[in-house]
C-alpha cells in the first residue's frame, strides 16, 4: 500500500468514525433536544400542574373560538392520536390558523386545560400561492401543479 | 489532478472562469430575484414574506455546501498533499461564514411574521448557528497557522471533524420536534408550488456561481500573496 493510499484510508476512516459518533450522540439526544411536547407526550409523561412545558401540534379544524374580549382564543391541539384543549390571550401570529402547526409555552391547569403565555405558529413544508387558496389545502402537488398551468 | 498543482496552469483556467461565474451568477440572481419579488405570487398563509425564500434557501444551502467543500479539500490535502487543496479550503471559509450569517439573518426576518418570533432554540436554528461558529473557529485557526498560502494539517483535521455538523443540520428537522418545517425539496420531489420553485432554482444556480466566483478570486489572491512573499524573501536574501 502506498503512503498516499494509507493516508487516504486513515482520513476516510476518521471521517466515517467521527460522523458516526456525531450521529449517535445526536440521536441519543432525541428526547432532550426536542423543541416541544406533543399532546401524546403529555398523556404519556403526565407533567405536573403548573410545570412550565412547551406544547406543539396541529390546531384541530373547527376548534378555534375567539372570546368576546377579542384577544382570548381557545383551541384544541392534536397530533393525530391525542387532543389537548388550550387557551391563549394575546395577538396571534398570521399563520395561526386551523389545520396548521402551533407551538405554545405555558402550563397545565388542574382541569387539564393548557394555558399558553406565548404562541408561535409553525409553517409546514408546503408553499401554495394565494390564488389557489381554498382549492386544495392538503398541498397535493400533482393537483396544484395542473391548476397553475 | 496534479496537473493543476502548477499555479500557472491553474491560474490560466481560473482567470476566465472567475469572470464567467461572476457575470452568469449575477445575471441569474437578478432574473431570479426580480421574478421572485415582483411576479411570483404571494403565499396562501405567509403572504409577501414568502419572498425571502429566494435568498434564504440558496444562502443556507451554500453555507452547508461550503463546509462540505472544506471537508473534501481537507481530505485531499491530507491524503494527496495536493498544494491547491489547502488554498481552496482556506478560500471557502470566509464566504461560507458570510453565507451562513446571511441565512441566519434572512431566516430570522422571515420567522418574525411567520412564527411570531425572531429566534428560537430549536434543532435546526441552533445547528446552523453552530455551523456559523465552526466557520469562525476555522477562520481563526487558518489565519493563525497558515502554511505557504494554505492551511496547516491541524486546520485540515478541524475541517474534517466539523463535517459532523452537516448531516445533523440536515436531519435536525426529522429527528427532533422542531419549529422549522421539514425539507420542502427532497430527492423525491418538491412540495413548493411550481410558481415559487422556478425563481428559487434560478437563484440557487445564480448564488452557487457567485459563491464559486468568490472562492476563485480568493484562491487567486492567496496564490498572489504567496508569490509576493517568496519574491520579497528572495530580494532580502540577495
Amino acid at each position: 500500500m502506498k503512503a498516499k493510499h494509507q493516508r487516504l484510508a486513515l482520513a476516510v476512516l476518521a471521517l466515517v468514525a467521527l460522523v458516526g459518533a456525531g450521529l449517535l450522540a445526536a440521536f441519543a439526544l432525541q428526547d432532550q433536544a426536542n423543541y416541544f411536547y406533543t399532546p401524546s407526550d403529555i398523556v404519556e409523561k403526565q407533567p405536573e400542574v403548573g410545570q412550565a412545558i412547551r406544547l406543539g401540534g396541529m390546531v384541530q379544524k373547527g376548534s378555534i373560538q375567539r372570546a368576546d374580549d377579542g384577544v382570548t382564543v381557545t383551541f384544541t391541539v392534536h397530533d393525530g392520536a391525542s387532543f389537548q384543549p388550550a387557551t391563549y390571550t394575546g395577538i396571534t401570529p398570521d399563520l395561526f390558523v386551523e389545520g396548521s402547526g402551533v407551538v405554545a409555552d405555558g402550563k397545565l391547569t388542574a382541569d387539564g386545560l393548557f394555558v399558553a403565555d406565548t404562541l408561535l405558529a409553525k409553517h409546514d413544508e408546503n408553499y401554495i400561492p394565494r390564488e389557489l387558496e381554498g382549492i386544495d389545502m392538503t398541498g397535493n402537488m400533482t393537483r396544484t401543479d395542473t391548476l397553475v398551468e | 489532478m496534479h496537473a493543476y498543482a502548477n499555479p500557472t496552469r491553474f491560474l490560466s483556467l481560473a482567470r476566465p472562469l472567475t469572470l464567467w461565474f461572476l457575470i452568469l451568477g449575477l445575471a441569474l440572481i437578478t432574473i431570479g430575484s426580480a421574478y421572485g419579488l415582483f411576479y411570483a405570487p404571494a403565499d396562501r398563509l405567509m403572504g409577501d414574506s414568502v419572498r425571502i425564500l429566494y435568498i434564504h434557501v440558496p444562502t443556507v444551502w451554500l453555507a452547508m455546501g461550503g463546509w462540505t467543500a472544506i471537508a473534501i479539500a481537507s481530505i485531499v490535502q491530507i491524503a494527496w498533499r495536493h498544494p491547491l487543496a489547502a488554498v481552496a479550503a482556506r478560500a471557502v471559509a470566509v464566504p461560507g461564514a458570510l453565507f451562513t450569517a446571511l441565512g441566519l439573518i434572512t431566516g430570522s426576518i422571515w420567522a418574525r411574521p411567520t412564527w411570531g418570533t425572531w429566534w428560537v432554540w430549536d434543532g435546526r436554528v441552533t445547528s446552523v448557528l453552530v455551523l456559523f461558529f465552526l466557520y469562525l473557529a476555522y477562520i481563526a485557526l487558518a489565519f493563525a497557522s497558515s502554511e505557504k498560502g494554505g492551511v496547516s494539517r491541524v486546520t485540515a483535521i478541524f475541517g474534517i471533524v466539523g463535517a459532523i455538523n452537516i448531516p445533523i443540520i440536515n436531519r435536525s428537522v426529522v429527528w427532533w420536534n422542531s419549529l422549522h418545517q421539514p425539507a420542502s425539496i427532497t430527492v423525491g420531489g418538491s412540495s413548493i408550488d411550481s410558481a415559487f420553485l422556478w425563481p428559487l432554482l434560478v437563484n440557487v444556480i445564480g448564488f452557487s456561481l457567485l459563491f464559486g466566483a468568490i472562492v476563485l478570486m480568493r484562491m487567486r489572491g492567496i496564490l498572489a500573496e504567496t508569490k509576493v512573499e517568496a519574491r520579497l524573501k528572495r530580494m532580502a536574501a540577495e
